[in-house]
């Protein structure tokens, strides 16, 4: 009887003992609890070193990225959106709702027409890549006020007109972001109107917080006091079906 | 032929280095393995304050290679490799979790971020304000002359280390290391992460400034890594290489045997009386 054990399948043999057992841990629901801990810490930590109303950077033109990349979807399937498209955006209207005095629908050319700020920011996406550009649009703290948010208001939700196999993307902030000056409903990007890539007629712009935060296509902006019964219950989309982290200053 | 003499084992690592090297070990090995995990989101380093697939990189790993500027170098099977139909930037034996999964290998990162900062933060005041470091870890002057490293790394090439009195305290190879991993690859690894975060990024503008921008603190953050990884597998070596039961037990009790003088080799005429 011979023994024919070459290195290669000892090592892959111990290795495989190894990743089963580190993948194990991984989905053990204590260690997920743990984690959590930490990710919360982070959430804080940040709200405790950050003022409020700390500005994130912003740039200079000769700092534009030559090429902005786009990610997620670029052309949402919906029939309704694509009429929207054709038509130029005439008949839009974004909805503000919820927890608010004054629910508004307002019109792409009132949104224009309302007070805004233009700023040259970097977004990060989670995978690691940065592109800097150029935003314009209304100060969602402005629309908020006008529609008289409701002191029980704890979130903002975006809802927007993209999905992915028919899960329509949502996502939220807190009210400090809600509130800080920076965070724009943009309907502008790089002197010019915002394309559809990039989430046409508007996209948020929240601008201390990763990519998947800045929701495209934004159709209606809703002020709740819990995440727990808008989708799966972790305020976003990404946050519900892959469990990226809600807060995404990190 | 005579043993040699055993010598008087010493106190040498005190309470505080040991748990801290502990905690350490574990939270590095994790920041390591969930750190290569979100490399595979985007294997392309750049320099500067944006970067991304249109922009130049200076780091790129291919199927099989890690392309440094225009050099191809082999990925040894550890960037670079396909594994049951899909390709990953680094193998799976080496990342948390060990498939696909950037939510996951992000929520380990910055849980055990806490791990190898608080932990650290108190050990690096303890050691400066007790003294340890600046007693056991700076380098002399004499000792940094080129000629005493160099002949340092050739006693260390040939595998002849100190021994008796010379073995009390660190040669220079290894303050060197110490003091590079405890003062510049960790805090390089930390406060670059700190400046990939936008959060961070509104809260002190200024890590921006220091390291060049978002994309060159990432780049510089994947160096710092692997300078600590590198150290990981010399550390390691050299522990088996010094002894491994003797450096074991100092790291985990305190107590270390320095290793003895050679005995001066018997001389014809002893052999004939």
């Amino acid at each position: 009887m011979t023994f024919d054990i070459n290195r290669r399948s000892l090592i892959t043999g111990a290795g495989g003992l190894l990743l089963a057992g580190c993948d194990k841990i991984d989905a053990s629901p204590n260690v997920q609890k743990l984690l959590r801990l930490g990710e919360g810490a982070t959430y804080s930590a940040q709200r405790i070193v950050a003022d409020r109303a700390a500005l994130a950077p912003e740039f200079t033109r000769a700092h534009l990225s030559p090429v902005f990349r786009t990610n997620g979807n670029t052309m949402p399937a919906s029939p309704d959106y694509q009429q929207h498209v054709a038509a130029n955006f005439v008949d839009w209207r974004l909805i503000v709702d919820g927890l608010v005095a004054r629910p508004l629908s307002l019109s792409l050319a009132q949104l224009r027409a309302a007070p805004h700020r233009t700023q040259i920011t970097r977004h990060d996406c989670v995978e690691g890549w940065s592109a800097i550009g150029q935003w314009t649009g209304t100060p969602l703290r402005l629309l908020l006020k006008q529609a008289g948010l409701s002191s029980n208001a704890r979130f903002i939700v975006f809802h927007c007109a993209d999905d992915s196999g028919g899960t329509p993307y949502y996502e939220s902030v807190d009210l400090i972001d809600a509130m800080h000056p920076q965070t724009i409903l943009a309907w502008g990007m790089n002197g010019q109107t915002l394309a559809v890539p990039h989430g046409a007629p508007v996209r948020l712009r929240v601008e201390r917080q990763l990519g998947y935060k800045q929701a495209k296509y934004v159709m209606r902006v809703e002020a709740v006091d819990s995440l727990a019964r808008v989708g799966l219950g972790k305020g976003g989309y990404w946050e519900d079906s892959a469990g990226y982290q809600w807060y995404a200053g990190i | 032929m005579s043993d040699a003499p055993e010598t008087a084992a010493f106190y040498r690592h005190k309470l505080p280095t040991r748990l801290w090297h502990w905690l350490n070990a574990l939270s590095i090995f994790v920041m390591l393995m969930s750190g290569l995990m979100i490399l595979n989101a985007h294997p392309r380093l750049y320099w500067g304050k944006y970067g991304a697939n249109a922009d130049h990189a200076w780091l790129e790993i291919l199927p099989g290679h890690v392309r440094v500027g225009p050099a191809m170098l082999p990925g040894l099977g550890v960037f670079g490799v396909t594994r049951e139909g899909r390709g990953y930037a680094v193998n799976p034996l080496f990342t948390i979790p060990s498939h696909y999964d950037l939510a996951g290998s992000r929520q380990w990162h910055f849980a055990f971020a806490w791990v190898l900062v608080v932990p650290g933060l108190l050990y690096l005041a303890w050691s400066l304000l007790r003294g340890h470091a600046w007693r056991d870890l700076r380098p002399t002057l004499a000792e940094l002359r080129p000629t005493n490293i160099w002949h340092d790394i050739r006693q260390h090439a040939r595998l002849r280390f100190p021994t008796g009195e010379a073995d009390r305290s660190y040669n220079i190879l290894q303050k060197l290391s110490y003091v590079g991993m405890i003062f510049i690859a960790i805090p390089g690894a930390i406060l670059t992460g700190l400046t990939m975060s936008p959060g961070i990024n509104a809260a002190w503008p200024w890590l921006l400034d220091v390291f060049g921008g978002r994309q060159s603190a990432r780049s510089i953050h994947f160096i710092c890594a692997m300078a600590i990884a590198a150290f990981i597998i010399v550390h390691l070596i050299m522990v088996i290489l010094a002894g491994p039961v003797n450096e074991l037990r100092s790291i985990i009790t305190g107590w270390y045997r320095p290793a003895p003088d050679p005995v001066p080799e018997p001389t014809l005429a002893e052999d004939a009386a």
